[in-house]
């Protein structure tokens, strides 16, 4: 079989993929406490499922398993029925507050 | 990979036909739901009930036979029968305290039992999970049908608020859990519980224990958050006062005992090589977990957000369990869960009562008089306060006595010590309310209290009796505990 001409992902050292991953989850993590808009407080938290799934199926590819791509297959419904719940959440949030602002949600002493 | 799939045999599935009873069952409810006429509703509640029932007989008929399903994926051993058995009783009294609790908020439909139902089959996956990635699956089945339950009453601001919070911080703690489970994945090519031990004892294999460190660092974050462990915490009593008082009673026992059994199998199987590494975290967290709980809980007027406090401390004696690495720990935790499974829905099945429409009636000063008026009621709470101070001849002494033997077993003393010592401060609180029942009288403006209702009458009874029982004869569950802290490795 000839070589493709490309290059495959495999020139690019697992490290980089690691390393991303990582950038991509303290990124998710630090929005999460820092934003203060519900929306971006979940998008925050689907940016961290990502990052889960990169690292899955970076360590799948150098292990040379399928599990890891399937775990991340797994991931990703997971983070769909979340979303689903999610937004709802949000919605009925919205409709009785009239506010997407987390501060303003809070009205339980801690 | 091998491409050859093997069909599961007719004993690994009947090993599992309680959850695929139920899977099937709470999907016929949510297809029947919208074909049911409003004045219907109450046949889900039976139903549900009845699920549950078969659910146990099956899972009592399945015992026989323990041992591994779906290419070790799942195990069926001692353990997971009992968190089974436990988590589908929880249902059974849930079920029953929330019937007339739907009814009064004008809000009875087959959802909410489905959603219970959802929730327990998460719970059942979760004790039974032999594998990390089908741990993160029956976590998440469990939870989030618990955050659209916390929100379940969708037009009441509290119980948004509560749904919001415990939904943003719960996925949060996932994604934590999740990154945690990649990494382990990473470093030990496996995600099975067994296949990871061997990995760690390997001598030939050195895997990076900075990395692992770090990888199992992230797993405890998430494994904390969901058992409201210290510092992962801060949740729980917001997330409990806002969410209808049935769906609070669920939330505290059923997923908590799941998390908890899930905690102890991670620890006790595949992290067991690194138990040195673990001890130290266990035991910060079991004490700082118990001094927040007790002492917040100290100052909180509002019943339900008492008690969330008093199910943090609850935790953090769990994790005093977790902390000695032991069988007879593991039993003493199983033990514990399970009374206080007992106690604490009894608790709740009263305010749930006494709560009345709307919630109104929630603040500590609203059992004034509660004697005089239910004087049956008042004393039925009574055992329940006492048996979660962990006075003799309750269940919850039991609990706190193994508790803390395992712990002294294992030479935690000082972290016994401060745990009896937590324990002391915890009967200040509860008492408290067992005063202002019995000595103060009754609010003159006081709203009409209605006598309870069955369902509520049959669950306080119950759980009194089954609080007072353990308090009297530990050894029936305390027996089967020891025998099935075992786990199959």
């Amino acid at each position: 079989m000839p070589e493709l001409p490309i290059a495959l992902p495999a020139h690019v050292p697992l490290s980089w993929y690691l390393i991303l991953s990582v950038i991509l989850f303290v990124v998710g993590a630090a929005g999460f406490l820092l934003r203060r808009n519900i929306i971006t407080v979940f998008m925050c938290i689907e940016l961290m499922l990502n990052a889960v799934n990169l690292t899955f199926i970076a360590f799948s590819h150098q292990l040379k398993q399928v599990d890891g791509h399937i775990y991340s297959f797994f991931v990703m419904v997971v983070a769909a029925a979340e979303a689903a719940v999610g937004l709802a959440i949000i919605l009925t949030v919205f409709k009785n507050r009239s506010t997407l602002e987390v501060d303003e949600v809070s009205s339980m002493k801690l | 990979m091998p491409a050859s799939f093997v069909p599961p045999s007719p004993q690994e599935l009947f090993r599992f036909a309680p959850e695929m009873l139920m899977t099937v069952i709470a999907t016929l409810i949510m297809v029947m739901e919208p074909l049911s006429a409003p004045e219907g509703k109450r046949k889900f509640a039976v139903i549900t009930f009845l699920t549950l029932v078969a659910g146990i007989v099956l899972t009592l008929m399945g015992a026989s036979d323990p041992g591994t399903a779906f290419s070790k994926m799942l195990v069926l051993d001692g353990f997971a029968e009992f968190f089974r058995i436990l988590v589908m009783v929880v249902g059974l009294l849930i079920v029953l305290i929330s019937t007339n609790y739907l009814k009064l908020e004008q809000h009875e439909s087959g959802e909410y039992y489905a959603l219970i139902l959802f929730s327990i089959i998460g719970q059942c996956l979760m004790v039974s999970a032999n594998e990390l990635i089908m741990l993160f699956i029956g976590l998440e089945c469990s939870s989030i049908a618990s955050y659209v339950l916390a929100g379940y009453l969708r037009d009441d601001k509290r119980n948004n608020e509560s749904a919001l919070k415990y939904f943003l911080l719960g996925s949060f703690a996932t994604a934590f859990l999740l990154y945690g489970v990649a990494w382990i994945y990473g470093l030990t090519g496996t995600t099975n519980l067994s296949a990871i031990r061997a990995t760690l004892l390997d001598p030939t294999n050195h895997p990076n224990l900075v990395m692992l460190g770090a990888a199992t660092a992230l797993l405890f974050v998430g494994l904390a958050f969901k058992v409201s462990a210290a510092p992962f915490q801060m949740w729980a009593p917001d997330v409990y006062q806002g969410a209808p008082a049935p769906v609070t009673a669920f939330m505290s026992v059923g997923p908590k005992a799941a998390a908890f059994a899930m905690f102890l199998r991670i620890l006790m199987t595949a992290f067991e090589p690194l138990k040195d590494r673990w001890e130290p975290i266990l035991w910060t967290s079991a004490l700082v977990t118990m001094l927040i709980g007790n002492f917040a809980a100290l100052r909180q007027a509002n019943i339900k957000r008492l008690l969330a406090y008093s199910s943090i401390a609850h935790a953090g004696y769990v994790m005093v369990a977790l902390t000695t690495h032991s069988e007879i720990g593991t039993a003493a935790a199983m033990f514990y869960l399970a009374s206080y499974a007992f106690m604490n829905i009894g608790a709740f099945a009263v305010v749930t009562y006494l709560a009345r429409r709307g919630e109104k009636h929630v603040a500590t000063q609203d059992l004034a008089g509660l004697s005089q008026t239910q004087p049956l009621v008042a004393a039925m709470l009574t055992i329940f306060l006492l048996s979660l101070t962990g006075i003799p001849l309750t269940a919850g002494f039991f609990g706190k006595f193994y508790i803390f033997k395992a712990a002294l077993d294992a030479n935690l003393v000082w972290l016994a010590v401060l745990g009896m010592l937590n324990s002391a401060v915890a009967a200040y609180y509860y008492l408290r309310i067992i005063v202002v029942m019995y000595m103060e009288p009754p609010a003159e403006s006081a709203e009409e209290l209605l006598a309870p209702t069955a369902g509520i009458r049959v669950a306080i009874f119950c759980t009194a009796i089954v609080t007072l029982f353990l308090g009297i004869f530990p050894s029936i569950i305390l027996d089967f505990a020891g025998k099935s802290a075992a786990l199959i490795r």
